[in-house]
């Protein structure tokens, strides 16, 4: 007896220490991450409208009414043409980056560091900025990239003023911030591919873009998977960027900013739920397939 | 590794206070204030959105009558940063509903407070109008405007005027134009004179300067006593005199110039000679008229010279800040010793001259307010009162945010349709 409880206790000392320091984070992402979530999704489904009222249960019907409004449309338009171009053009730019590096650059640390840099900035410093660089005016009142352009003869533009590709140029920031992020993925990618398998293909005959072709970019698959993943989730919730360069304009409107408007100006927290809801799901469909598929990659290794 | 733990701690009590306090810094403790300890200075927490030039300035001098009028109190400035107080009142709807209030908060008079008023949270201030005659002392149609029910739930510290059209006297004269447009129709007519000369017409800002150019031709072009009845129970805004007053706006946009990023820039445009015309509150007189530090350092009636907007001469559209009792202040006494301050002549001659307003009190002192000022001063006591949309007086916050919601999306598609009916719905849903 004394036997089995001594071991019994020696089993406790190797998983109770731990479980008593995970538990705190559990209990709190359990209320303030599930539970929070939960909280939202049955607000979004009551018909509290105002913040007195008590609100009763109306199902799906929210998420129905917000396809009339012709400004979620539109917020929905900018936040997939917002995407677009941030996560196409933080791909290209960063693997482009990464490409460079690889090739062998002198000073490369120096250079990796400038380029992640801009990570480190948070997105309304970034926005800050940018908004600078993007002002709208032109001629003599021309400042920022728009100066610029004045200076060397290109032609000046409305940046994200722009009524229909203003949104476009809000992801120009977006890539500046987090290209050097992609880069730093795609070179660890580089980096784990062997230098065997080039120079087995160099001997098959393969030219030095057929290596690229048919060698390193499948075996960069998964890197690009992840990038993708990342950056579409930041750009599916994109707030503070257009918070600090254009504020809540209905130019610029997105579905985070639309929900901040639903909330504090239209003091509608039902609305606010519903659109916040919406954000999940979409980032959801990003994030769940993602994790599915490397569960599966983790059985099958 | 135990410093380590104790750093984690500190760093986790850091971050619980700075989420408490509302980033209230070392001066936050309002709770000290409700314990009456003996001698110890209490402290009033007055939130605005008061940081720029000029409002600053004018809040600092009510803060020095109000601690030489109360040595026990200390002023606790809780000001946020940002035009109009967005950020502010998003701030303020968090407190609210942690039932943290401030002492006193900045508010637009009018229908703005409604919200706050129908959430029960803030108290009705009758008694102090009574105790200190404030009905007297405020025009009677203003008292009536910011009435909710019979109750008063706010004590309004100055006045600015909405519907001011600001232009360039030299832009003018090259384009032919020979003196500011009264009517819609001249207004139209001047804006083409100057656009065959090359010049922007029109300058605008962001979003909310394009409402507040809207509501001052739906003003001008309704007239006032059709533009006041259409924030009344049962007005109709899909009659054929708002299309009309709708058309006048679409075409006078079909004028303006590039938005630019605020209305300070848009405003500079015309004291800088490169647009003729902007419409924009008297809040802009004092951007033009400062000195370089906060201003443009320009010469009235040389640079910029200003006019009722067109069709509204004899109307004085409004607005006006003003400071609230919210319930379950921690420190109420003080409170209401700074809501006396900010009702008082002398609190209201202090702080209007640097902000650039007049005061809401009938017996200011005259000599204070000279050039734009003056004509404010003089135009206040006689016109009739219009109630400003942008500026919290005419429309609650939710509709107003239907309203900007309508001429954003007009903006985009310019289809005046569109923009009624966007308009009609806003109404329907919000009607006082």
């Amino acid at each position: 007896m004394a036997r089995k409880g001594g071991s019994a206790l020696r089993r406790a000392r190797a998983w109770l220490p731990g479980l008593l320091l995970v538990t705190p984070s559990i209990i709190a992402i359990g209320v303030f991450v599930y539970g929070m979530l939960g909280w939202n999704f049955s607000l979004a489904m009551t018909d509290k409208h105002d913040e007195v009222s008590e609100g009763n249960f109306v199902g799906l019907q929210n998420f129905v009414d917000i396809w009339d409004e012709p400004r979620w449309h539109l917020s929905v338009n900018h936040a997939i043409l917002f995407t677009v171009v941030f996560v196409l053009g933080a791909l290209v730019l960063g693997w482009f980056l990464a490409f460079l590096m690889e090739k062998g650059i002198r000073g490369e640390g120096t250079f990796r560091a400038i380029y992640l840099f801009p990570m480190a900035i948070s997105f309304v410093a970034t926005g800050i900025v940018w908004r600078w660089l993007m002002n709208s005016g032109q001629d003599e009142r021309a400042v920022g990239l728009n100066r610029l352009f004045d200076v060397v003869g290109l032609p000046q533009w409305a940046w994200f003023r722009d009524q229909d590709w203003g949104m476009a140029a809000m992801a120009i920031p977006a890539v500046w911030q987090m290209s050097g992020y992609v880069m730093a993925l795609f070179l660890a990618g580089f980096r784990g591919i062997p230098e065997e398998l080039r120079e087995a293909a160099r001997v098959d005959g393969c030219t030095e873009w057929g290596v690229y072709r048919h060698v390193v970019l499948p075996l960069l698959r998964p890197v690009t998977l992840s990038a993708l993943i990342i950056l579409g989730h930041i750009s599916l919730k994109t707030f503070d960027l257009v918070m600090a360069v254009s504020g809540k304009q209905i130019i610029t409107d997105v579905p985070a900013v639309f929900m901040w408007v639903a909330v504090f100006d239209f003091h509608d927290p039902a609305k606010g739920a519903t659109i916040a809801s919406y954000i999940v799901l979409s980032v959801a469909v990003f994030v769940i397939p993602y994790l599915i598929w490397s569960v599966r990659k983790e059985r099958r290794s | 590794m135990r410093r380590r733990w104790l750093a984690g701690i500190t760093m986790a009590a850091v971050l619980g206070l700075a989420a408490c306090g509302g980033g209230g810094g070392p001066a936050a403790p309002t709770g000290q204030a409700s314990g009456t300890g003996g001698g110890a200075k209490q402290q009033v927490e007055v939130f605005s959105w008061w940081t720029g030039p000029g409002e600053a300035d004018g809040l600092k001098a009510m803060k020095e009558i109000f601690e030489k009028q109360n040595p026990n109190l200390t002023f606790f400035d809780a000001a946020v940063a940002g035009g109009s107080g967005d950020k502010a009142k998003a701030l303020l709807q968090s407190k609210l509903q942690a039932d943290t209030p401030p002492d006193t908060f900045q508010g637009h008079a009018g229908a703005e407070l409604l919200g706050y008023i129908k959430a029960g949270d803030l108290e009705d201030l009758t008694f102090l109008y009574d105790e200190l005659k404030l009905k007297d002392a405020f025009p009677a149609q203003l008292v009536e405007q910011i009435s909710y029910q019979g109750k008063i739930y706010s004590v309004p510290v100055n006045i600015h005027r909405s519907n001011i059209l600001w232009f360039n006297p030299s832009v003018l004269k090259e384009a032919g134009v020979a003196a500011a447009p009264k009517t819609i129709e001249e207004f139209i007519a001047a804006l083409e004179k100057v656009k065959a000369k090359g010049k922007i017409p029109l300058s605008i800002g962001s979003e909310w300067t394009v409402t507040h150019l809207m509501e001052s031709v739906l003003l001008g072009s309704l007239g006032t006593d059709a533009y006041n009845a259409l924030f009344k129970p049962g007005a109709d805004w899909g009659s054929a005199d708002v299309t009309k007053a709708l058309n006048d706006f679409a075409k006078i946009m079909s004028y303006a110039g590039d938005p630019q990023d605020d209305w300070q820039p848009a405003a500079a445009q015309v004291a800088e000679g490169q647009a003729a015309f902007n419409i924009m509150g008297d809040w802009a007189y004092g951007y033009f008229h400062n000195p370089p530090e906060g201003g443009l350092g320009k010469q009235s009636k040389t640079d910029f010279d200003w006019a009722p907007s067109p069709g509204t001469e004899g109307t004085y559209m409004w607005l006006s800040d003003s400071f609230t009792l919210p319930k379950g202040a921690k420190n109420r006494d003080g409170a209401v010793a700074w809501l006396k301050v900010a009702a008082s002549k002398e609190g209201q001659d202090a702080f209007n001259p640097k902000k650039g307003s007049i005061p809401a009190r009938k017996d200011a002192d005259a000599a204070l307010y000279t050039d734009y000022l003056g004509d404010a001063l003089k135009d206040w006591s006689s016109n009739k009162l219009a109630g400003s949309v942008q500026h919290g007086v005419a429309v609650s916050q939710p509709w107003l945010a239907s309203i900007n919601e309508s001429v954003g999306l007009f903006i985009g598609t310019k289809d005046v349709a569109a923009l009624q009916k966007g308009l009609v719905d806003a109404a329907a849903a919000n009607a006082q």
